[in-house]
């Protein structure tokens, strides 16, 4: 169609109707699209992952950073000494740095923040990150010392996420509106539901060579739009493409590179295993063996994305691939439920609006009736989703993508989560896992309890959600990858 | 036609009051917390009631009603849970885009409208009529989003002459009026297939009746007719399907706003909904719904424009 048009297109320039194109602003200027939109611009005070993607490690920073490859970086800590029994963290804070409304940063801002984060009326979305903490002292200006009340492996990297953003304190009441950071971006204006601008910060301590001094991200909520937008040379990259069936086009075409890179979402058929029939864990490793994940995957991601045989991503360097322990096999699948008392089974499958729930649900649908099990769908909004199913419990099984980091700890919360698994040994599996100060040690814990969960089939595991980028061909430095829910904007370069 | 303003005035009043207490207490029984959207899946408890208190959501319903209302009486309809700012601030800041989309459908609606009814009318019976009534029967047929896709996919990816969606603000007005020629086109072209159909008919009832007949008679040519003594009959009608489409455009706007990422008042109604975002919806379902009544006011003040008869009763 493209193709068929560009006369048409050449007749349009003629006559002086085309728009201007964005190729003069390519040098100064990025424009990326962003399917969220947020409604607040502080990561201190809402979990909406846009906001991290746009601003943490861009406009605000903290005190520690994670690489593309999941590496503890320094960020606002330049260097930190921790105490042989794991329990103090001693940070050197960098000598250089200023919120960008002037203010000079030292040590007690970090302890301001930390203190708003873990007080009592705290709305910070990853409360629990700053629980082990006992005290934050600050010592000097450069130094902050944290004591924890126990060890905590992940400390380090949760140190790096946008929650624990290091705030001013005569910004808090407005960073909401107008975020003051102290990144190598600053904020320059916003218009809700259209456009967040920022601009790179001139003498910035990570200021370099080539950085793009303007870079404007646009909210596209619609896939159809999004390709629009994208072949219309309106936005210049779309790190997180909705709509996998897209890519083909792109790809085709030489203005742009498709990039599919990995995640931390694990995709799961989520049973709620506090009624029956799912706490019998006969049916759940029935469930398990009804499962064809790489046609779930070829059918409703178009082959993106990679199986996973318990709760942990593949790109992790501890790893184990466990998609082997329940092959795809509907006979055995039925003898199960036999064997279980649970033939003819009837049970409903809420799927929330997420393409991946949507298209998954449907083939799992077919893959359970070869299994012998009726699921009825019913699709939800979201707002009933965290009401009815996730809130209330109210659900047989659902589709849900996990996007955090480290978060195996899900199977340790309880009768209260809305998985209903209540597992005494895993509980304290994973409290050994997360206080283990030994990377080796650690290791081991992590793959322990990737097998614990695939044994006792909790969930039916299905696939790590991919990240699949469109961007233009002329743009580099971005992640391909998403080991966090922030992307750095200081390394991308206009090639040429 | 002073009767007429104090009975639409009371209408609209009552129709408020009744969409606010309905629109308070769906919300409220509808399964969602804003504070698990605001906080996200792996927030802890204490947090999301930390947050809940904040909102004000661990207090009785029926208080949280009367100190809603009290706040509105005075103007003021809250503070959004999710965007933490004033209710009122989120709905000035998009009336620039949905008033002036909604403004500009119905305009076109109206003008592709009525002179695709007349020339249907005009041909009757032959290709001209049917040609118009096949392309409104496709009209009426396609949904206003695929519509828009395929406009965005000719008009903005393959010509390059408009842009694929987004609104850069008034403040370049002819950037603005470009932004804003795609959706009125997607939202005006469904309707206008309507109403042409409703026109087209209307003008052939009229043109049947004997006064249209004696006017033919006594000598007045086909053009003269249809204008003097058919159109202003034919009109009333239409009118009212206008007045009802007016509803048609209001909600058609969520879907286009989306298509073409405008950052207008259907988007945020569609998003508050999700989040469960109660003084939002709220305040976007009262003004939506004066809009209505409003426009419907408008249609009765047309129709006395439209009809000397009205016009006479009204003024005794």
């Amino acid at each position: 169609m493209r193709l068929a048009l560009r006369p048409l297109a050449a007749l349009g320039t003629a006559f002086g109707l085309a728009a201007a194109p964005g190729l003069a602003a390519a040098e100064t200027a990025v424009s990326i699209g962003m399917q969220q939109e947020p409604t607040v611009l502080d990561p201190t005070a809402d979990a909406t992952a846009s906001i991290d993607a746009m601003l943490t490690a861009n406009v605000f920073e903290s005190l520690t950073t994670v690489s593309e490859s999941g590496e503890i970086l320094p960020a606002l800590a330049e260097s930190w000494e921790v105490s042989d029994d794991g329990l103090t963290y001693t940070f050197r804070l960098v000598e250089n740095a200023a919120f960008h409304d002037g203010a000079v940063f030292d040590s007690s801002d970090v302890k301001f923040s930390f203190d708003r984060a873990m007080a009592e009326d705290s709305v910070n979305p990853s409360k629990d990150i700053f629980e082990p903490i006992a005290s934050v002292e600050a010592p000097d200006p450069r130094t902050v010392a944290i004591t924890l009340t126990k060890p905590d492996a992940f400390f380090l990297f949760s140190m790096a996420q946008g929650d624990a953003s290091i705030v001013d304190p005569s910004d808090v009441e407005t960073n909401a509106t107008n975020p003051v950071g102290t990144g190598p971006y600053r904020f320059a204006s916003w218009t809700r539901g259209d456009r967040l601008v920022l601009e790179a910060v001139e003498g910035h301590r990570d200021a370099a060579p080539g950085m793009i001094p303007r870079v404007t991200f646009r909210f596209i909520g619609e896939a159809p739009a999004a390709v629009a937008a994208l072949l219309a040379e309106e936005i210049d990259a779309f790190p997180g493409m909705p709509a996998p069936e897209t890519l083909e086009q792109f790809k085709a075409d030489p203005r742009f590179d498709v990039v599919v890179g990995t995640t931390e979402g694990e995709i799961i058929l989520a049973m709620n295993n506090a009624r029956p029939p799912f706490d019998d864990v006969r049916v759940r490793r029935a469930i398990s063996h009804a499962l064809d994940r790489q046609a779930i995957i070829d059918g409703a991601y178009y082959g993106y994305g990679e199986p996973i045989g318990s709760f942990f991503p593949p790109h992790h360097a501890a790893y184990v691939d466990l998609t082997g322990m329940y092959p795809h096999d509907p006979e055995a699948a039925k003898a199960l439920l036999a064997e279980a008392g649970a033939e003819d089974l009837e049970v409903t499958l809420r799927l929330p609006h997420f393409p991946y729930a949507r298209r998954s649900g449907e083939i799992i649908q077919q893959q359970l009736a070869e299994a012998g099990i009726d699921a009825k769908i019913e699709n939800v909004e979201w707002g009933f989703w965290i009401g009815e199913v996730y809130k209330n419990k109210n659900y047989d099984m659902t589709i849900i993508a996990h996007t955090s980091p480290n978060d195996m700890g899900n199977f340790a919360r309880g009768p209260d989560y809305f998985y209903g698994y209540v597992d005494p040994d895993f509980t304290a599996l994973w409290d050994r896992i997360r206080t283990e100060p030994n990377p080796e040690r650690l290791t081991e814990l992590l793959q322990q309890g990737q097998r614990h969960l695939a044994e006792q089939a909790v969930h039916g595991f299905l696939f790590q959600l991919p990240k699949l980028g469109v961007y233009d061909a002329g743009l580099s430095g971005y992640w391909a990858s998403a080991p966090v829910l922030f992307a750095p904007l200081k390394d991308l370069r206009w090639e040429g | 036609m002073t009767l007429l303003l104090a009975r639409r005035v009371l209408t609209l009043t009552l129709t408020l009051f009744v969409v606010s207490v309905v629109v308070f207490a769906v919300m409220n029984v509808l399964p969602g917390d804003p504070a698990l959207v605001v906080l996200g899946l792996d927030s802890t408890p204490e947090a999301q009631a930390a947050l809940r208190e904040r909102f004000g959501l661990d207090r009785p319903l029926p208080e949280r009603y009367l100190d809603w209302i009290a706040g509105a009486l005075r103007g003021e309809f809250g503070t959004s849970y999710t965007f933490a700012v004033p209710v009122s601030e989120l709905i000035v800041e998009r009336l620039p885009v949905t008033v002036p989309l909604a403004l500009f459908a119905t305009l076109l609606t109206v003008v592709v409208a009525l002179v695709l009814g007349v020339v249907a009318a005009l041909n009757h019976g032959r290709p001209g009529d049917w040609a118009v009534m096949t392309l409104s029967q496709f009209g009426v047929a396609v949904p206003a989003f695929w519509l828009a896709i395929l406009l965005v996919l000719l008009f903005a990816v393959a010509l390059r002459w408009l842009p694929p969606g987004g609104f850069p603000g008034w403040e370049d007005p002819v950037a603005a009026l470009r932004a804003l020629i795609l959706p009125t086109v997607s939202l005006a072209l469904v309707q206008s297939a309507i109403l042409a159909r409703v026109t087209r008919s209307s003008i052939l009832e009229v043109m049947r009746l004997d006064y249209a007949r004696t006017a033919r008679a006594k000598g007045l040519s086909r053009r003269a007719t249809l204008i003097r003594h058919v159109l202003p009959n034919a009109l009333i009608p239409i009118v009212t399907i206008v007045g009802l489409q007016f509803a048609n455009v209001v909600t058609g706007a969520i879907v286009i706003e989306n298509v073409f990422y405008l950052p207008g008042l259907g988007r945020l109604i569609f998003q508050s909904i999700t989040n469960r975002d109660l003084f939002t919806v709220q305040a976007l379902v009262l003004f939506f719904a004066a809009a209505v009544v409003i426009a419907n006011f408008l249609v009765d003040v047309a129709y006395i424009l439209a009809d000397p008869r009205l016009r006479k009763g009204a003024a005794a």
